[in-house]
Protein backbone atom coordinates (compact mmCIF):
# COMPACT_ATOMS: atom_id res chain seq x y z
CA UNK A 1 0.00 0.00 0.00
CA UNK A 2 1.41 3.54 -1.19
CA UNK A 3 2.11 5.97 1.53
CA UNK A 4 -0.47 7.97 3.13
CA UNK A 5 0.24 11.59 2.48
CA UNK A 6 0.07 14.10 5.34
CA UNK A 7 -3.32 14.91 4.87
CA UNK A 8 -4.82 11.78 5.48
CA UNK A 9 -2.19 11.08 8.17
CA UNK A 10 -4.21 14.35 10.04
CA UNK A 11 -7.80 12.43 9.44
CA UNK A 12 -6.33 9.68 10.62
CA UNK A 13 -4.99 11.30 13.97
CA UNK A 14 -7.50 13.24 14.22
CA UNK A 15 -10.49 10.17 13.93
CA UNK A 16 -8.45 9.02 17.18
CA UNK A 17 -8.08 11.46 18.82
CA UNK A 18 -12.08 12.48 18.61
CA UNK A 19 -13.06 9.28 19.13
CA UNK A 20 -10.53 8.44 22.20
CA UNK A 21 -12.02 11.81 23.57
CA UNK A 22 -15.40 10.93 23.06
CA UNK A 23 -15.14 7.50 24.33
CA UNK A 24 -13.60 8.51 27.66
CA UNK A 25 -15.40 11.16 28.78
CA UNK A 26 -18.56 10.01 27.90
CA UNK A 27 -17.82 6.99 30.06
CA UNK A 28 -18.54 7.78 33.56
CA UNK A 29 -21.75 9.57 32.07
CA UNK A 30 -22.57 5.81 30.55
CA UNK A 31 -22.00 4.05 33.94
CA UNK A 32 -23.79 6.36 35.76
CA UNK A 33 -26.87 6.40 33.44
CA UNK A 34 -26.59 3.19 32.92
CA UNK A 35 -26.95 1.94 36.42
CA UNK A 36 -29.86 3.71 37.55
CA UNK A 37 -31.60 2.50 34.52
CA UNK A 38 -30.20 -0.89 35.57
CA UNK A 39 -31.02 -0.59 38.98
CA UNK A 40 -33.41 2.13 39.70
CA UNK A 41 -37.17 3.12 39.47
CA UNK A 42 -38.63 6.61 39.12
CA UNK A 43 -41.32 8.30 37.35
CA UNK A 44 -40.10 9.27 34.23
CA UNK A 45 -37.37 6.18 33.38
CA UNK A 46 -39.24 5.36 30.38
CA UNK A 47 -38.65 8.74 29.11
CA UNK A 48 -35.05 9.11 30.49
CA UNK A 49 -34.64 5.84 28.40
CA UNK A 50 -36.17 7.03 25.41
CA UNK A 51 -33.97 9.79 25.56
CA UNK A 52 -30.90 8.16 25.79
CA UNK A 53 -31.89 6.51 22.87
CA UNK A 54 -33.28 9.07 20.85
CA UNK A 55 -29.81 9.22 18.87
CA UNK A 56 -29.79 5.40 17.79
CA UNK A 57 -33.13 5.87 15.96
CA UNK A 58 -32.75 10.54 14.65
CA UNK A 59 -31.10 10.99 11.21
CA UNK A 60 -27.59 11.97 12.72
CA UNK A 61 -28.48 14.68 10.69
CA UNK A 62 -31.15 15.59 12.79
CA UNK A 63 -28.70 14.82 16.24
CA UNK A 64 -26.33 17.35 14.59
CA UNK A 65 -28.63 19.94 13.96
CA UNK A 66 -30.00 19.77 17.47
CA UNK A 67 -26.53 19.96 18.69
CA UNK A 68 -26.23 23.02 16.92
CA UNK A 69 -28.65 25.10 18.46
CA UNK A 70 -28.29 23.80 21.76
CA UNK A 71 -23.72 24.23 21.99
CA UNK A 72 -23.30 26.52 18.53
CA UNK A 73 -21.49 29.70 19.28
CA UNK A 74 -25.02 31.30 19.69
CA UNK A 75 -26.72 28.51 21.10
CA UNK A 76 -28.27 27.83 23.73
CA UNK A 77 -25.58 26.25 26.05
CA UNK A 78 -22.49 26.92 23.46
CA UNK A 79 -22.77 30.87 24.38
CA UNK A 80 -22.61 30.38 28.11
CA UNK A 81 -20.07 27.84 27.80
CA UNK A 82 -17.98 29.63 25.56
CA UNK A 83 -18.36 32.86 27.85
CA UNK A 84 -17.72 31.44 31.09
CA UNK A 85 -15.60 28.27 30.97
CA UNK A 86 -14.27 29.42 27.42
CA UNK A 87 -15.22 25.91 25.87
CA UNK A 88 -16.39 26.41 22.16
CA UNK A 89 -17.81 23.49 20.26
CA UNK A 90 -18.55 25.46 17.00
CA UNK A 91 -16.49 24.27 14.46
CA UNK A 92 -13.69 22.64 16.49
CA UNK A 93 -12.50 19.28 17.04
CA UNK A 94 -14.03 19.18 20.65
CA UNK A 95 -17.32 19.89 18.74
CA UNK A 96 -16.60 16.43 16.63
CA UNK A 97 -16.18 14.73 19.82
CA UNK A 98 -18.97 15.79 21.55
CA UNK A 99 -21.11 14.47 18.46
CA UNK A 100 -19.55 11.42 18.51
CA UNK A 101 -19.72 11.26 22.20
CA UNK A 102 -23.55 11.90 21.50
CA UNK A 103 -24.16 9.63 18.58
CA UNK A 104 -22.33 6.61 20.35
CA UNK A 105 -23.76 6.49 23.89
CA UNK A 106 -26.86 4.89 23.29
CA UNK A 107 -24.42 1.75 22.45
CA UNK A 108 -22.42 2.73 25.18
CA UNK A 109 -25.36 2.51 28.03
CA UNK A 110 -27.18 -0.25 26.70
CA UNK A 111 -24.14 -2.88 27.08
CA UNK A 112 -23.53 -1.40 30.22
CA UNK A 113 -26.79 -1.80 31.48
CA UNK A 114 -26.70 -5.19 30.34
CA UNK A 115 -23.66 -6.06 32.31
CA UNK A 116 -25.02 -3.94 34.98
CA UNK A 117 -28.35 -6.17 35.47
CA UNK A 118 -25.95 -9.26 35.12
CA UNK A 119 -24.74 -8.72 38.44
CA UNK A 120 -25.94 -10.61 41.03
CA UNK A 121 -27.30 -8.76 43.76
CA UNK A 122 -26.77 -11.13 46.41
CA UNK A 123 -22.85 -10.32 45.90
CA UNK A 124 -24.23 -6.66 46.85
CA UNK A 125 -26.36 -7.80 50.00
CA UNK A 126 -23.52 -9.37 50.92
CA UNK A 127 -21.18 -6.77 50.63
CA UNK A 128 -23.66 -4.41 52.48
CA UNK A 129 -23.85 -7.40 55.84
CA UNK A 130 -19.60 -6.65 55.65
CA UNK A 131 -19.98 -3.03 56.09
CA UNK A 132 -19.64 -1.65 52.75
CA UNK A 133 -22.52 1.52 52.33
CA UNK A 134 -23.83 1.56 48.80
CA UNK A 135 -20.68 3.96 47.15
CA UNK A 136 -18.05 1.21 47.74
CA UNK A 137 -20.64 -1.68 47.15
CA UNK A 138 -20.39 -0.20 43.68
CA UNK A 139 -17.00 0.45 43.53
CA UNK A 140 -15.97 -2.91 44.96
CA UNK A 141 -18.82 -5.58 43.56
CA UNK A 142 -20.95 -3.90 41.04
CA UNK A 143 -18.18 -2.14 39.22
CA UNK A 144 -15.92 -4.99 39.02
CA UNK A 145 -18.35 -7.29 38.16
CA UNK A 146 -19.89 -5.44 35.38
CA UNK A 147 -16.42 -5.06 34.08
CA UNK A 148 -16.46 -7.22 31.08
CA UNK A 149 -19.63 -5.20 29.70
CA UNK A 150 -18.42 -1.94 30.36
CA UNK A 151 -15.22 -2.57 27.97
CA UNK A 152 -17.78 -3.83 25.59
CA UNK A 153 -19.48 -0.71 25.73
CA UNK A 154 -16.37 1.23 25.45
CA UNK A 155 -14.97 -0.49 22.91
CA UNK A 156 -18.29 -0.47 20.96
CA UNK A 157 -18.89 3.55 21.62
CA UNK A 158 -15.09 3.67 20.33
CA UNK A 159 -16.20 2.50 17.02
CA UNK A 160 -19.32 3.99 16.60
CA UNK A 161 -17.72 7.09 17.27
CA UNK A 162 -14.65 6.27 14.57
CA UNK A 163 -17.34 6.05 11.74
CA UNK A 164 -20.03 8.80 12.72
CA UNK A 165 -20.39 11.22 9.72
CA UNK A 166 -23.94 12.69 9.60
CA UNK A 167 -24.06 14.35 12.89
CA UNK A 168 -20.53 15.50 12.76
CA UNK A 169 -20.50 17.26 9.68
CA UNK A 170 -23.60 18.99 10.10
CA UNK A 171 -22.57 19.94 13.79
CA UNK A 172 -18.83 21.27 12.66
CA UNK A 173 -18.70 20.72 9.17
CA UNK A 174 -15.80 18.91 7.21
CA UNK A 175 -12.63 21.37 8.00
CA UNK A 176 -9.56 19.28 7.27
CA UNK A 177 -7.43 19.13 10.11
CA UNK A 178 -9.93 20.32 12.45
CA UNK A 179 -13.08 18.42 12.41
CA UNK A 180 -12.24 16.33 9.40
CA UNK A 181 -12.62 13.11 10.81
CA UNK A 182 -11.74 9.73 7.98
CA UNK A 183 -15.49 9.49 7.53
CA UNK A 184 -15.49 13.23 6.24
CA UNK A 185 -12.44 12.65 4.50
CA UNK A 186 -13.52 10.02 2.54
CA UNK A 187 -17.13 11.38 1.65
CA UNK A 188 -14.78 14.59 0.39
CA UNK A 189 -12.59 12.44 -1.58
CA UNK A 190 -15.70 10.64 -3.48
CA UNK A 191 -16.42 13.92 -4.50
CA UNK A 192 -13.79 15.46 -6.29
CA UNK A 193 -12.40 13.15 -9.54
CA UNK A 194 -9.35 11.09 -8.97
CA UNK A 195 -9.43 10.59 -5.70
CA UNK A 196 -11.30 7.03 -5.92
CA UNK A 197 -7.34 5.93 -4.62
CA UNK A 198 -7.34 7.92 -1.78
CA UNK A 199 -10.56 7.26 -0.79
CA UNK A 200 -10.02 3.37 -0.63
CA UNK A 201 -6.35 3.49 1.59
CA UNK A 202 -8.42 5.10 3.79
CA UNK A 203 -11.42 2.74 3.98
CA UNK A 204 -8.96 0.32 4.82
CA UNK A 205 -7.48 1.75 7.18
CA UNK A 206 -11.19 2.31 8.91
CA UNK A 207 -12.03 -1.20 8.57
CA UNK A 208 -8.10 -2.01 10.18
CA UNK A 209 -8.85 -0.15 13.07
CA UNK A 210 -12.68 -1.19 13.96
CA UNK A 211 -11.31 -5.21 13.36
CA UNK A 212 -7.94 -4.33 16.17
CA UNK A 213 -10.82 -2.67 18.33
CA UNK A 214 -13.25 -5.63 18.22
CA UNK A 215 -10.20 -8.17 18.75
CA UNK A 216 -8.80 -6.18 21.60
CA UNK A 217 -12.43 -5.60 23.49
CA UNK A 218 -13.33 -9.47 22.84
CA UNK A 219 -9.75 -10.19 24.69
CA UNK A 220 -10.55 -7.96 27.49
CA UNK A 221 -14.10 -9.33 28.26
CA UNK A 222 -12.70 -12.66 27.84
CA UNK A 223 -10.00 -11.88 30.59
CA UNK A 224 -12.42 -10.05 32.49
CA UNK A 225 -15.39 -12.73 32.13
CA UNK A 226 -12.68 -15.99 33.78
CA UNK A 227 -12.10 -12.89 36.63
CA UNK A 228 -15.58 -12.59 37.33
CA UNK A 229 -16.54 -16.45 37.41
CA UNK A 230 -13.46 -16.78 40.08
CA UNK A 231 -10.81 -18.60 38.55
CA UNK B 1 -28.96 -9.73 73.58
CA UNK B 2 -31.22 -10.26 70.74
CA UNK B 3 -34.67 -9.15 70.61
CA UNK B 4 -36.83 -9.76 67.85
CA UNK B 5 -40.46 -8.87 67.51
CA UNK B 6 -41.69 -8.33 64.40
CA UNK B 7 -44.43 -8.38 61.34
CA UNK B 8 -43.71 -8.37 58.07
CA UNK B 9 -46.70 -9.27 55.04
CA UNK B 10 -45.09 -10.85 52.25
CA UNK B 11 -47.36 -11.55 48.95
CA UNK B 12 -49.76 -13.97 50.83
CA UNK B 13 -47.76 -15.11 53.59
CA UNK B 14 -47.89 -13.19 56.83
CA UNK B 15 -44.66 -13.10 59.39
CA UNK B 16 -45.56 -12.37 63.32
CA UNK B 17 -42.56 -13.30 65.28
CA UNK B 18 -41.40 -12.43 69.10
CA UNK B 19 -38.35 -14.07 70.55
CA UNK B 20 -35.41 -13.35 72.49
CA UNK B 21 -31.61 -15.03 71.82
CA UNK B 22 -28.97 -14.92 74.27
CA UNK B 23 -25.41 -15.92 73.92
CA UNK B 24 -24.98 -18.61 72.54
CA UNK B 25 -26.29 -20.59 69.18
CA UNK B 26 -30.15 -19.59 68.95
CA UNK B 27 -31.58 -21.85 66.30
CA UNK B 28 -34.54 -21.13 64.26
CA UNK B 29 -36.20 -24.50 62.51
CA UNK B 30 -39.09 -25.52 60.89
CA UNK B 31 -40.13 -26.37 57.40
CA UNK B 32 -39.22 -24.63 54.48
CA UNK B 33 -41.86 -21.95 54.05
CA UNK B 34 -42.04 -21.36 57.47
CA UNK B 35 -40.08 -17.85 57.54
CA UNK B 36 -36.86 -18.60 58.48
CA UNK B 37 -34.70 -16.94 56.02
CA UNK B 38 -36.86 -13.76 55.96
CA UNK B 39 -36.61 -13.33 59.82
CA UNK B 40 -32.74 -13.70 59.39
CA UNK B 41 -32.56 -11.31 56.60
CA UNK B 42 -34.74 -8.62 58.34
CA UNK B 43 -32.49 -8.83 61.77
CA UNK B 44 -29.47 -8.04 58.74
CA UNK B 45 -31.70 -5.16 57.59
CA UNK B 46 -31.96 -6.69 53.82
CA UNK B 47 -35.74 -6.38 54.53
CA UNK B 48 -37.63 -4.08 55.78
CA UNK B 49 -40.08 -5.25 58.84
CA UNK B 50 -43.69 -3.37 58.29
CA UNK B 51 -44.01 -3.09 61.97
CA UNK B 52 -42.15 -4.08 65.36
CA UNK B 53 -38.46 -3.49 67.12
CA UNK B 54 -35.11 -5.10 66.88
CA UNK B 55 -32.46 -5.00 69.49
CA UNK B 56 -29.16 -6.31 68.56
CA UNK B 57 -26.50 -5.69 72.01
CA UNK B 58 -29.13 -3.50 73.32
CA UNK B 59 -29.41 -1.04 70.52
CA UNK B 60 -32.30 -0.84 68.78
CA UNK B 61 -31.69 -1.18 65.14
CA UNK B 62 -35.10 -1.14 64.20
CA UNK B 63 -38.10 0.40 65.53
CA UNK B 64 -41.56 0.81 63.30
CA UNK B 65 -42.85 3.13 65.46
CA UNK B 66 -40.22 5.85 66.35
CA UNK B 67 -39.05 5.29 62.73
CA UNK B 68 -35.81 4.08 63.30
CA UNK B 69 -34.38 1.90 60.58
CA UNK B 70 -30.45 1.14 61.14
CA UNK B 71 -29.18 0.19 57.51
CA UNK B 72 -27.47 -2.74 56.53
CA UNK B 73 -23.99 -1.92 56.75
CA UNK B 74 -23.74 -0.36 60.37
CA UNK B 75 -25.58 -3.02 62.06
CA UNK B 76 -22.36 -4.61 62.32
CA UNK B 77 -23.76 -8.52 61.78
CA UNK B 78 -21.89 -10.88 60.04
CA UNK B 79 -23.98 -13.17 57.96
CA UNK B 80 -22.98 -16.16 56.17
CA UNK B 81 -25.42 -17.48 53.63
CA UNK B 82 -26.39 -20.84 52.32
CA UNK B 83 -25.09 -20.45 49.11
CA UNK B 84 -21.86 -18.75 50.66
CA UNK B 85 -21.53 -15.36 47.75
CA UNK B 86 -17.64 -15.24 48.32
CA UNK B 87 -16.52 -11.92 45.57
CA UNK B 88 -15.93 -14.00 42.60
CA UNK B 89 -13.26 -11.32 41.87
CA UNK B 90 -11.66 -11.14 44.92
CA UNK B 91 -8.97 -13.68 46.05
CA UNK B 92 -10.17 -15.61 49.61
CA UNK B 93 -7.58 -13.07 50.96
CA UNK B 94 -9.18 -10.49 50.08
CA UNK B 95 -12.66 -11.79 50.45
CA UNK B 96 -11.47 -12.38 54.75
CA UNK B 97 -10.14 -8.87 54.26
CA UNK B 98 -13.26 -6.88 52.87
CA UNK B 99 -15.79 -6.31 55.94
CA UNK B 100 -12.28 -4.93 57.98
CA UNK B 101 -11.49 -3.21 54.68
CA UNK B 102 -15.14 -1.32 54.58
CA UNK B 103 -15.29 -1.13 58.64
CA UNK B 104 -12.16 0.64 58.26
CA UNK B 105 -11.03 -1.84 61.09
CA UNK B 106 -7.04 -1.55 61.89
CA UNK B 107 -5.10 -4.74 60.69
CA UNK B 108 -5.97 -7.38 63.55
CA UNK B 109 -3.07 -9.45 62.92
CA UNK B 110 -3.75 -12.23 65.67
CA UNK B 111 -7.28 -12.27 64.88
CA UNK B 112 -6.69 -13.09 61.46
CA UNK B 113 -3.97 -15.80 62.49
CA UNK B 114 -6.40 -17.05 65.03
CA UNK B 115 -9.84 -17.04 62.76
CA UNK B 116 -7.58 -18.86 59.58
CA UNK B 117 -6.30 -21.35 61.97
CA UNK B 118 -9.76 -22.28 63.75
CA UNK B 119 -10.89 -22.82 59.94
CA UNK B 120 -8.16 -24.22 58.04
CA UNK B 121 -8.24 -21.99 55.70
CA UNK B 122 -4.92 -20.43 55.66
CA UNK B 123 -3.52 -22.38 52.83
CA UNK B 124 -6.40 -20.86 50.60
CA UNK B 125 -5.45 -17.19 50.82
CA UNK B 126 -4.26 -17.26 47.28
CA UNK B 127 -6.55 -18.81 45.42
CA UNK B 128 -9.98 -17.51 44.00
CA UNK B 129 -13.07 -18.41 45.14
CA UNK B 130 -14.26 -20.33 41.79
CA UNK B 131 -11.24 -23.11 42.85
CA UNK B 132 -12.45 -24.08 46.05
CA UNK B 133 -15.01 -27.18 47.30
CA UNK B 134 -17.94 -26.92 48.49
CA UNK B 135 -16.63 -26.92 52.60
CA UNK B 136 -13.58 -24.69 51.57
CA UNK B 137 -16.43 -22.04 50.62
CA UNK B 138 -18.42 -22.01 53.35
CA UNK B 139 -15.05 -22.06 55.62
CA UNK B 140 -14.13 -18.76 54.04
CA UNK B 141 -17.46 -17.19 53.90
CA UNK B 142 -17.41 -18.33 58.14
CA UNK B 143 -14.03 -16.77 57.97
CA UNK B 144 -14.96 -13.51 56.03
CA UNK B 145 -18.20 -12.66 58.59
CA UNK B 146 -16.27 -13.33 62.00
CA UNK B 147 -13.30 -10.82 60.73
CA UNK B 148 -15.88 -7.82 60.20
CA UNK B 149 -15.81 -8.21 64.01
CA UNK B 150 -19.72 -8.71 64.34
CA UNK B 151 -21.91 -8.69 67.59
CA UNK B 152 -24.16 -10.98 66.35
CA UNK B 153 -23.81 -14.07 63.54
CA UNK B 154 -26.27 -14.52 61.20
CA UNK B 155 -26.25 -18.33 59.62
CA UNK B 156 -28.28 -19.50 57.18
CA UNK B 157 -28.41 -23.02 56.45
CA UNK B 158 -24.93 -22.69 55.89
CA UNK B 159 -24.00 -26.78 55.65
CA UNK B 160 -27.39 -26.96 53.29
CA UNK B 161 -25.51 -27.27 49.71
CA UNK B 162 -22.81 -29.62 51.17
CA UNK B 163 -23.01 -33.50 50.98
CA UNK B 164 -23.48 -35.75 54.36
CA UNK B 165 -19.68 -36.34 54.05
CA UNK B 166 -18.95 -32.55 54.14
CA UNK B 167 -21.19 -31.02 56.48
CA UNK B 168 -19.82 -33.52 59.26
CA UNK B 169 -16.29 -32.30 58.14
CA UNK B 170 -17.83 -29.16 58.69
CA UNK B 171 -19.96 -28.76 61.85
CA UNK B 172 -17.21 -29.50 64.19
CA UNK B 173 -15.38 -25.74 63.35
CA UNK B 174 -19.08 -24.37 64.05
CA UNK B 175 -19.01 -26.52 67.55
CA UNK B 176 -15.48 -24.63 68.50
CA UNK B 177 -16.83 -21.73 67.24
CA UNK B 178 -19.42 -21.45 70.05
CA UNK B 179 -17.14 -22.96 72.46
CA UNK B 180 -14.20 -20.45 72.01
CA UNK B 181 -16.04 -17.33 71.06
CA UNK B 182 -18.67 -15.24 72.94
CA UNK B 183 -20.43 -14.46 69.76
CA UNK B 184 -24.73 -14.45 70.00
CA UNK B 185 -25.54 -16.99 66.72
CA UNK B 186 -28.28 -17.80 65.15
CA UNK B 187 -28.65 -20.80 63.27
CA UNK B 188 -31.46 -21.42 60.47
CA UNK B 189 -31.45 -25.27 59.81
CA UNK B 190 -34.07 -27.36 58.82
CA UNK B 191 -32.39 -30.83 59.86
CA UNK B 192 -32.85 -31.72 63.56
CA UNK B 193 -28.99 -33.13 63.37
CA UNK B 194 -27.64 -30.29 62.87
CA UNK B 195 -29.49 -28.57 65.11
CA UNK B 196 -29.20 -30.74 68.19
CA UNK B 197 -25.38 -30.79 67.38
CA UNK B 198 -24.81 -26.69 67.59
CA UNK B 199 -27.55 -25.15 69.64
CA UNK B 200 -28.20 -24.09 72.92
CA UNK B 201 -32.15 -23.18 72.50
CA UNK B 202 -34.39 -23.94 69.65
CA UNK B 203 -37.01 -21.04 67.99
CA UNK B 204 -39.67 -23.76 66.25
CA UNK B 205 -41.15 -21.69 63.63
CA UNK B 206 -44.44 -22.87 61.49
CA UNK B 207 -46.19 -20.73 58.81
CA UNK B 208 -44.72 -17.34 59.92
CA UNK B 209 -45.12 -17.99 63.74
CA UNK B 210 -43.41 -19.31 66.68
CA UNK B 211 -44.82 -22.63 67.81
CA UNK B 212 -42.30 -23.62 70.60
CA UNK B 213 -38.79 -22.19 71.98
CA UNK B 214 -37.06 -24.19 74.11
CA UNK B 215 -33.88 -26.43 74.59
CA UNK B 216 -32.59 -28.52 71.63
CA UNK B 217 -34.93 -31.66 73.37
CA UNK B 218 -38.04 -29.83 71.35
CA UNK B 219 -36.76 -32.08 68.65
Amino acid sequence: MPELSPEEWTAVALSLRVAVVATAVSLPFGIAIAWILARKSFPGKALLNAVIYLPLVLPPVVTGYLLLIAFGRRGLFGAWLAEHLGVVFAFRWTGAALACGVMAFPLMVGAIRLSIEAVDLKFEDAAATLGANKGWVFLTITLPLALPGIIAGAVLAFARALGEFGATITFVSNIPGETQTISAAIYTLTQVPGGDAQALRLVVIAVIISLVALIVSEWFGRRAGRRMHGI
Amino acid sequence: MLIVDIEKRLGDFSLGVRFEGESGVTALAGPSGSGKTSIVNMVAGLIKPDHGQLLIDEEVVYDGAKNIDLPVHRRRVGYVFQDGRLFPHLSVARNLEYGRWMGGLKHDAAQFKRVTELLDIAMLLDRRPGALSGGERQRVALGRALLMKPRLLLLDEPLASLDATRKREILPYFIRLRDETKLPMIYVSHDAAEVKALANRVVMLDAGRVVKTGGVDLL
